[in-house]
């Protein structure tokens, strides 16, 4: 049978798979996940993937992809377009899609800037203005379930999350009457209105990601790697010099060979310096840390202790 | 080979289970600088540790704001760490009664769970009910943390005392192979390092006995070798006719190759599978052999549980979601009158004559309560009688299911015995059941 990672796909070849009794950590986890997104898209009627072109995104897709071939994904993905995305990022989403035979929405929080549904934060970040244009977005294509690529080891609030998660009509998330989950039976019942966020990569640290990505050697946008670029210093983080993104007088520009660890919204996403310039680098580079990628790179979560948690019961992913 | 171990805490409220966690974490090295940095500066403003200052390790996993007032654990919190010999997921339970359900939650997916007990206080009713909910949801590993040891000055003797309880009742609950070890998960002893302070205890460090332990997919891979009978309880079935994946639609010739292709994906939950093998598909009654054992990474020569795998059979087998794969040779009964344990977890009572939905496996069928035959006294397992389940109540039911299934005996497995009990009109998930006829 072909498969899905051979250059040359060729037919009928049969491989050995290690006969050795014990799955490794990634295999578990890849096992885990399949599982629960083949349960989504067997209860659902309309699933979709939140999609943004960043690495656990795209993990999921990828595990998507595995767990429905040899036939093609079986649902859309949704991008909520915060206006200030990086370039490169959008042309790595299209790029993907396009390659896959995916259908893409977009639903984009600049027109609800333009007609005044939503007004610019004082601090100009976009992250929790993605909120409303999300749950638009969801209504308007009528799905009932809507896959992330949220880790419970990103944040303390995610830590408590379900991996299938039950959001009422305005999305929120209630953490303090969760429904239980049980074993790996999915309760995925809910009623008209309400929807379910699922989690297929929940149980997935930083660096399970980073070396899936090399294991499986899946293509990521180029900002993940070390590039040489204009940044200015901020709440010590380097800033990328952009559009969205400009130094005060204060912050003297310079180049630096860079890398990021998230990419999310360019004006509260940070880039660390880093030579890492491949898969192999990377992990090796997070697998040495001391910082976690939220810590690192994301001034949105410094706000107050509760940041996270405050946006997600407001119906952020 | 590192490997996975799916970890819970249990115990009574304050006995030290968050605490532990964090503990286990740091001393692991698994919480990094801006966390150790966040987790400083939140002590300090709850001014835990007095003047002095100090660090609150509860705070690594009790993470809401609701839990942070409170001093409290509300809801599982899952937290990650490696060692060399093995990757670790930890779930932190809430030790209060009304969040008992939570507490399900986190054990029903462990491997090991760490029930934690105050030295001073001994076992109290929540340990006792934890220890009853683990017994009775089978976890493999039972390890007993008597903790805040140096509250006692290290003494042997308060230790002893407690291990002596913690025997009894487990005596009682029928649970075997218990770990007991004496821990501070405030100082460390005795958690990652064993302790200069209790010489007189000869046993592993909690971590280490953790690393040694044996997951239940390591166990269920054992089992597999052993000759456990393969079991695939079918997600969906793959049926790619015009839908190909793009890479494969492009490859000449492939359109024809799979015109007729069909598979019955799903988990694992059992055994081992290999092409050319007999199995049987319920509720069908056809028996067949295995061509194909696939996957994107191409064709397996053998899978075993907990893989997900997508299986081709020899035969057009009239199979969809929820019917079951499994050895021809080891067939599973199908029961229509399923006798169970029951947990009950909503707010709601249960009552016979309830109509509610049973979700086993990948099945999901209306059912009957036809009866409640009792409730477990939690002291003694024993069971009294009963005409309803409250909240947190563990009781024994029968359920008139509206197909047979073929539920196991959770004692035989723990992957294809438990059930979900459903409300049918708002989907929640009413109580947590185990098939069991003794
Ligand atoms: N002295 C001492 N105090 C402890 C120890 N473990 C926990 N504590 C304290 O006991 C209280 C309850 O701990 P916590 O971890 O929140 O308990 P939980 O409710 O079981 O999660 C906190 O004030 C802890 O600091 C210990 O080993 N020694
Ligand atoms: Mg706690």
């Amino acid at each position: 049978m072909t498969t899905l990672f051979t250059a040359e796909p060729t037919l009928g070849t049969r491989i050995a798979w290690d006969a050795s009794s014990r799955l490794e950590v990634l295999d578990q986890l890849e096992a885990e996940a399949i599982h629960i997104i083949r349960e989504v898209v067997a209860e659902f009627e309309r699933p979709v993937l939140l999609f943004s072109g960043g690495k656990d995104s795209v993990v999921v897709l990828h595990l998507a992809r595995k767990a429905f071939w040899p036939g093609r994904v079986p649902f859309p993905v949704l991008h909520v377009d915060t206006g200030h995305n990086f370039p490169e990022v959008l042309a790595f989403r299209d790029e993907t899609v396009a390659r896959l035979g995916i259908r893409l929405e977009v639903a984009r929080v600049q027109e609800y800037l333009d007609d005044g549904r939503l007004q610019e934060r004082a601090d100009r970040t976009r992250n929790p203005l993605q909120t409303q244009p999300l749950l638009d977005a969801i209504a308007a294509g009528r799905h009932d379930a809507v896959f992330g690529g949220a880790r419970r080891d990103e944040d303390k609030a995610r830590a408590k999350e379900r991996i299938l998660s039950l959001r009422d009509e305005f999305g929120q998330w209630d953490p303090r009457n969760q429904r239980p989950e049980l074993w790996s039976l999915y309760n995925g019942r809910h009623t008209p209105g309400q929807h379910v966020r699922a989690f297929p990569i929940s149980n997935w640290t930083e660096l399970d990601v980073w070396r899936y990505l090399e294991r499986e050697r899946i293509e990521l946008p180029p900002l993940y790697f070390a590039h040489e670029r204009e940044v200015f210093r901020r709440d010590g983080m380097w800033r990328a010099v952009g559009e969205h993104s400009l130094p005060r007088p204060d912050e003297p520009v310079e180049r630096r060979t860079v890398r990021y660890r998230t990419v999310g919204d360019m004006s509260c996403t940070g880039a660390v310096e880093s030579d890492a310039a491949d898969l192999a680098a990377v992990t090796a580079e997070v697998a040495a840390s001391t910082l976690t990628e939220r810590g690192a790179t994301r001034a949105d979560d410094r706000i107050s202790e509760a940041a996270m948690e405050d946006r997600k019961k407001d119906g952020y992913f | 080979m590192s490997t996975l171990l799916r970890l819970a805490t249990a115990g009574s409220v304050d006995d030290g289970k968050s605490t532990l966690v964090g503990r286990l974490l740091h001393d692991a090295k698994a919480i990094l600088a801006d966390q150790f940095a966040q987790i400083e500066s939140a002590s300090r403003a709850r001014g835990f540790g007095g003047d002095a200052g100090g660090f609150d390790f509860a705070l690594l996993t009790d993470g809401l704001r609701a839990e942070r007032e409170q001093g409290i654990t509300i809801d599982v919190a899952y937290r990650y760490f490696a060692t060399d010999r093995r990757s670790f997921i930890l779930a932190d339970c809430p030790g209060h009664v009304q969040y008992t359900r939570n507490m399900v939650t986190g054990a029903t997916t462990a491997d090991a769970v760490v029930v934690l007990v105050d030295a001073r206080k001994g076992v109290l009713e929540q340990t006792r009910r934890h220890l009853a909910v683990v017994r009775l949801l089978r976890v493999p590993h039972v390890v007993v943390a008597v903790n805040k040891i140096d509250l006692l000055d290290y003494e042997a003797e308060p230790f002893e005392r407690v291990a002596e309880e913690v025997a009894a009742v487990a005596r009682e609950l029928g649970l075997d192979g218990v770990h007991v070890i004496p821990v501070s998960a405030l100082a460390g002893d005795n958690v990652v390092e064993r302790s200069a302070n209790t010489p007189w205890y000869r046993g592993p460090a909690l971590l280490e006995l953790l690393e040694a332990l044996p997951s239940a997919a390591e166990l269920a891979a054992e089992s597999a070798d052993d000759g456990e009978p393969f079991r695939l309880d079918v997600q969906l079935v793959l049926r790619p006719q015009g839908a190909l994946a793009p890479e494969l639609a492009a490859v000449p010739g492939a359109e024809a190759e799979y015109r007729d292709y069909r598979a019955f994906a799903g988990r694992i939950t059992a055994g081992v599978v290999r092409p050319g093998d007999r199995v049987h598909v319920l509720p069908a009654g056809v028996t067949t052999t295995v061509v194909a054992v696939d996957t994107a990474d191409g064709e397996l020569s053998e899978a075993r549980a907990p893989r997900s795998v997508a299986l081709r059979l020899a035969d057009e087998v009239d199979a969809a979601r929820g019917a079951v794969v499994v050895a021809a040779s080891a067939v599973p009964d199908t029961v229509r009158e399923l006798e169970a344990e029951l947990f009950q977890l909503d707010a709601r009572p249960l009552l016979p004559g309830a109509r509610v939905l049973v979700k086993a496996g990948t099945a999901t069928v209306p059912a009957l309560v036809a009866e409640i035959t009792g409730r477990r006294d939690l002291d003694t397992l024993r069971t009294e009688a009963a005409d309803r389940l409250e909240t947190n109540d563990i009781g024994r039911a029968v359920l008139r299911l509206g197909a047979a299934l073929p539920v196991e005996e959770y004692a035989a497995s723990r992957a294809a015995g438990g059930f979900l009990v459903i409300h049918q009109q708002d989907g929640a998930t009413l109580a947590a059941g185990t098939r069991s006829s003794a």
